[in-house]
């Protein structure tokens, strides 16, 4: 069954803030094989100006996770999740994500389309501070491949 | 620094290997077996386990974090997943071969890079590219 287009521009609840550590930042970086001090150092990413050390670019992905999770489970949306591909996937860092940050994660649906018996799904999460700033607005669009896809 | 359209930055070879796909599934949390369980991936109809798009992405931004030194200059990184990285277990992996170029001036302060990565001889992210602060 297609996917309902009456959800585009629904939002969901804001997440529980997300505590971001030295220690996931350095998990991560060392999983992606980064070198940069910048991940690792504090002294280092003050150097370059910035607070404490800094988030790979793609590690918005670990902080928007509980939020996506929400949308893609929500009962009403019907949405298969064994037969989701990513599609493609941005990110807009208004400024890096820092050690010691507190994040909430918005999402939003931007677009529901059906193409070829596949339905695609566009989230788009914004990432602030739990002092409103907004630091990170992460667009994930979902393929849902169709039952004869 | 100035930084000139056409400029390509130096290239990366990055190999993965299955103990990489689980290292990344944990430092991630994305734990769908398709990356770690040869089963589960042919019963969907992969050919073998295949790496996390989100870890062939990350891998390809470090061509930029390595080239621009501060990786806080990278303000947007988008692409979509064309190919699976098929990942078999040996001791070879899948070897991904990352390129990139500068390719636009926003006369901003920012470059477009486009970064292509490639796997068994093609492009495994399609439109893969970076907004960089580099004034």
């Amino acid at each position: 069954m297609p996917l309902d287009p009456s959800f585009i521009g629904r939002s969901y609840p804001p997440s529980q803030p997300y505590d971001v550590s030295r220690e996931k930042i350095r998990e991560f970086a060392d999983a992606i094989g980064a070198t940069s001090p910048a991940y690792r150092d504090a002294e280092a990413a003050k150097a370059l100006g910035h607070r404490d050390v800094i988030a790979p670019p793609t590690f918005a992905i670990v902080v928007s996770m509980k939020t996506n999770e929400t949308v893609m489970f929500d009962p009403e949306l019907k949405l298969d999740y064994s037969r989701v591909v990513h599609g493609d996937q941005s990110f807009t860092h208004h400024r890096p994500i820092t050690a010691g940050d507190q994040l909430v994660s918005v999402a939003h649906i931007d677009a529901v389309t059906s193409r070829m018996g596949n339905d695609m799904i566009t989230v788009r999460t914004e990432i602030s501070t739990v002092d409103g700033e907004l630091v990170t607005t992460a667009k994930s669009m979902l393929v849902v491949r169709g039952e004869d896809a | 620094m100035t930084v000139e359209v056409g400029t390509e930055l130096p290239g990366i070879s990055v190999r993965l290997k299955r103990d990489d796909l689980v290292r990344y599934a944990g430092a991630s949390l994305d734990f769908n077996p398709i990356h770690w369980n040869e089963k589960t991936a042919k019963d969907v109809g992969l050919p073998d386990v295949i790496a996390h798009g989100m870890l062939t992405m990350a891998v390809a931004s470090r061509i930029v974090a390595e080239w621009i030194g501060d990786p806080g200059a990278i303000v947007e990184y988008g692409c979509r997943f064309g190919r699976p990285v098929v990942v078999p277990n040996d001791d070879e992996g899948a070897l991904v071969e990352v390129t990139a170029k500068v390719t636009k001036d926003f006369e901003d302060g920012t470059v477009k890079v486009n970064i292509n990565a490639a796997f068994d001889g093609k492009s495994v992210l399609t439109g893969a590219f970076a907004r960089v602060r580099v004034g």
